[in-house]
Formats: C-alpha cells, sequence, structure tokens
C-alpha cells in the first residue's frame, strides 16, 4: 500500500496553550492578553499559508531491515531494531506543512516582528507532529479495516536521528519512500526541506512488544524522551 | 519620569512606536547618543533580561521588547557612526555548514544585539572559512555556532581545528548551541562555551569581552 494523504489544515492546528508551552510558558501561568493575541495570529497565519501532506508506504520486514541498516551508523543496541523484528505491519511515512509558512517565519524575522515569528514556528512544529500523528492514525485506521489491527495492537512511530536509529538512515528512506513526491528533498546532511517535516517508520503489533526502558546508552543524551508518553499511552 | 527612564520603561512594555518616538525626542533635545543607548535602550533590555531569567516574564515579552530595541536601535545607528562610539563587543554568529535552523540562533542575535553587542549575522549553512574570513575581518572577538542536527555538529570542531591552524585559537572565544549539544562536547571540541539559550549565550559573551579587554 502506497498513498499520498492530503491532511486537513484544520485537522492540525494546535492548542494555543501547547504553542505556548513551546514558547516556554509552563501550563500552570496565565499568559498575557497581548501574548494570547500573538498565539492567536499566529494560528490564523498558519491556517491560510500551510498545506499538510503525507505520503505513507509499507513494506515486509526484511525491506526494512535494509532501509534501517542505513550507512551502517546505528547503535549497536536500538528499541527500534527489537520493535520492528516483532512487529506485525510496517509504514514508510514522511509528511510536511509544505514551505510557504517557513517563508513567512523568515519574513517576520527580516521584519523585526521576532515574536510573532517564534510563534509561527512553535505554530508549525507543533502542527508537523500533529500531521504525523494524523498519518499515524491513518494506517491503524486502514489496517483495522482490512483486520491487521483490533483492541490488542499498538502502533508506533520513530524516526532517524533518534532511539538508536542514526540520522544517515534518512538516505535510504528516501530512496525507498520517495518523499520527494510531496515535495520533501533530504539535504547531504540529512536534512529535510522544508524544514517542518518528518519522516520515519510506523510499526504496528502486540501492545508488549513496544515495552522498553529508557535505558539505552544514547537515552541519557536524549532531549525529548518522548517514547515515555507515547509508550506510556498505548500500554496504560 | 525623565525622557531617558520613559524610554527604558516602554522598551520593557514592548512598545516600538514609543521607543522610536522617544528615541527621537532624545535626540532632538541633543542627550548624549550613548546616554540614550546605555541608559535608555540597553537598560531597558537589561531588566528584560533579568526579568526573564527570573521567570517573571517569558519568550513573547522579549521579542516584543528586542522589536522596540531595534526601533530605537535604528535611529541611534547613524550617530552611533558619525560619532565613532564602539560597541562592547563584536559578534560573529551563524548555523553551521549543513545545517538551515535558524530560529535558536535568530533569537540569540536578538538577544545579543539588545545587551548591546554587535552581531554580524552570516545566516544559515555558514562554511568553517566564512566563519573565520569574517571574524578576522570585522575584528570581531566571538564566533557563535548553531548546529540542530547531529551530523552538522562536526562542522564546529572543522571550525575551531581551521582556527588553530590559522593560529587564532585563543585569539577569539567560541560559543556553541543547538539541541543536540552539551557542556561535554562544547569541552571535547575545544569551545569556551556551550550555550543552552540566548540569555546563556549573553551571560558568556559578556564575560568574555570583559575578560578580553
Amino acid at each position: 500500500m502506497r498513498k499520498i494523504i492530503n491532511i486537513p489544515v484544520n485537522s492540525v492546528i494546535p492548542k494555543v496553550n501547547t504553542i505556548l508551552e513551546r514558547q516556554g510558558i509552563p501550563n500552570h501561568i496565565n499568559a498575557n492578553d497581548r501574548t494570547i493575541e500573538i498565539a492567536e495570529e499566529a494560528i490564523s497565519i498558519f491556517s491560510k499559508l500551510a498545506f499538510p501532506i503525507g505520503v505513507i508506504q509499507e513494506l515486509s520486514k526484511e525491506e526494512f531491515d535494509n532501509v534501517f541498516r542505513g550507512e551502517g551508523n546505528n547503535e549497536i543496541d536500538s528499541p527500534v531494531r527489537n520493535i520492528f523484528k516483532a512487529s506485525d505491519d510496517l509504514a514508510l511515512f514522511a509528511v510536511t506543512i509544505e514551505e510557504e509558512v517557513c517563508v513567512e517565519i523568515s519574513r517576520l524575522f527580516f521584519m523585526n516582528d521576532f515574536a510573532l515569528g517564534s510563534m509561527l514556528d512553535a505554530v508549525a512544529s507543533e502542527a508537523t507532529e500533529m500531521a504525523a500523528q494524523a498519518t499515524e492514525n491513518y494506517y491503524r485506521s486502514h489496517l483495522q479495516k482490512i483486520g491487521r489491527f483490533n483492541n490488542a495492537g499498538g502502533i508506533l512511530r520513530f524516526s532517524p536521528g533518534y532511539c538508536g536509529w542514526h540520522v544517515s538512515g534518512q538516505r535510504k528512506l528516501f530512496q525507498y519512500l520517495h518523499a520527494e513526491d510531496i515535495g520533501i528533498n533530504l539535504r547531504e546532511s540529512f536534512l529535510m526541506e522544508p524544514l517542518k517535516s518528518i519522516s520515519g517508520v510506523i510499526i504496528s503489533g502486540k501492545k508488549e512488544i513496544f515495552q522498553f526502558e529508557d535505558t539505552f546508552s544514547f537515552c541519557g543524551s536524549c532531549a525529548t524522551h518522548i517514547c515515555r508518553e507515547r509508550s506510556k499511552l498505548l500500554l496504560d | 519620569m525623565d525622557i531617558i527612564q520613559e524610554l527604558s520603561e516602554q522598551l520593557q512594555q514592548g512598545n516600538p512606536k514609543k521607543a522610536a518616538e522617544l528615541t527621537q525626542q532624545a535626540i532632538n533635545e541633543n542627550i548624549d547618543t550613548k546616554t540614550i543607548l546605555d541608559q535608555g535602550l540597553i537598560a531597558g533590555m537589561s531588566v528584560v533580561g533579568e526579568k526573564f531569567k527570573q521567570h517573571e516574564i517569558f519568550l513573547p515579552d522579549v521579542l516584543l521588547a528586542a522589536k522596540a530595541m531595534y526601533a530605537g536601535m535604528d535611529l541611534l545607528k547613524p550617530l552611533m557612526l558619525k560619532e565613532g562610539i564602539p560597541t562592547i563587543g563584536k559578534v560573529v554568529i551563524g548555523t553551521v555548514q549543513g545545517d538551515l535552523h535558524d530560529i535558536g540562533k535568530n533569537l540569540v542575535a536578538i538577544m545579543l544585539k539588545g545587551a548591546g553587542f554587535e552581531v554580524i549575522d552570516l545566516g544559515n549553512d555558514v562554511s568553517p572559512e566564512k566563519f573565520l574570513d569574517t571574524a578576522e575581518k570585522e575584528n570581531a572577538d566571538i564566533i557563535g555556532m548553531s548546529a540542530l542536527l547531529t551530523t552538522t555538529m562536526p562542522v564546529m570542531k572543522k571550525v575551531i581545528d581551521l582556527a588553530k591552524e590559522r593560529q587564532i585559537f585563543g585569539k577569539k572565544k567560541f560559543i556553541v548551541g543547538g539541541a543536540p549539544l552539551s557542556t561535554e562536547y562544547a569541552k571535547e571540541i575545544g569551545a569556551d562555551a556551550y550555550c543552552f539559550d540566548g540569555m546563556s549565550a549573553v551571560e558568556a559573551v559578556k564575560r568574555f569581552t570583559s575578560i578580553s579587554s
């Protein structure tokens, strides 16, 4: 299965509180009216300029093994390897909100409109995460429709650059997925353009395969530990 | 309230229109350019920086104040050049070669300018040669490098190695920042400081410029 998904922009609009958190304002703090106005303006600009789009492509474990090996730079032990080997279904994915928002962020900074530019950047980052989640949800629905996913199942996504999967893995991922079909290109440094893009693998299988501790050698330098939140949501 | 104090207050409130009006008024009243800069604009941003550090205000408030500071600075800059008023230090800043992420670098540049430093922003995808050539040409005290990718982090080391080759290592200070970096990494590559945000960059640059002067 390969599918290009046009994601409705309204489905990836983040909540004001989430954007403010990305701006370093904790949830328990009441942001002032001016800050909230800027956040709302950033959301409005985003709604007009963003065109979220994703691509998803199923592949076998053998094929993914080849993609995952990448340039041979992965950590010796990785939760991604353990999980995909025990999985039932796999799909590569990439999402972007496209270039126009990124151009507008640069323009706002150039015009010294730093607060709005920074806020729009926060909206765009969060929206890209939501677009990745929408793609994961699409794959779950697809598996449910064909009878390959039920309540005992779990689904999670992982990206090169995290969880022991070296970022150079992007090269093989892109060779296989052809994310350029939705306007994402890969630079020599494995950076995706537009910047607000996410790629990776969506793994489906029994819930218990996703159980792991964040005690791998590389977990100490992980800035997000987002795996904890995601696997907690899945296993609770 | 005198005009300079009011300028500082309006800057703290993030009011660029008022900050520009008051700067122009101060210029028209023949108030010394350095007084307007130091006691009006930089003093105002210093209060903002301190409140940010204490979590009394947050990033959007700092950025609104920075916009007001820039509005005042636009009027003062020609006078500073004409009168030969030196800045407190010069920083060359950029995102390293191969990397296009520049929001963090932009925020650091804004904070440094707000603290009164002259910032030469080379943008993103900056080669090691360009960092060093510019720093030498502009006689900058500090070189600030940003990277958001583990694959582009090593370019920072290339810049420092090239500085050693050119025998300017030790004469310039190198500060680094970006999500995948750490104090340990900064030490490992020979950088003088790892800055985790704009305020820590300002503090490091202040520390280094006072040492170098």
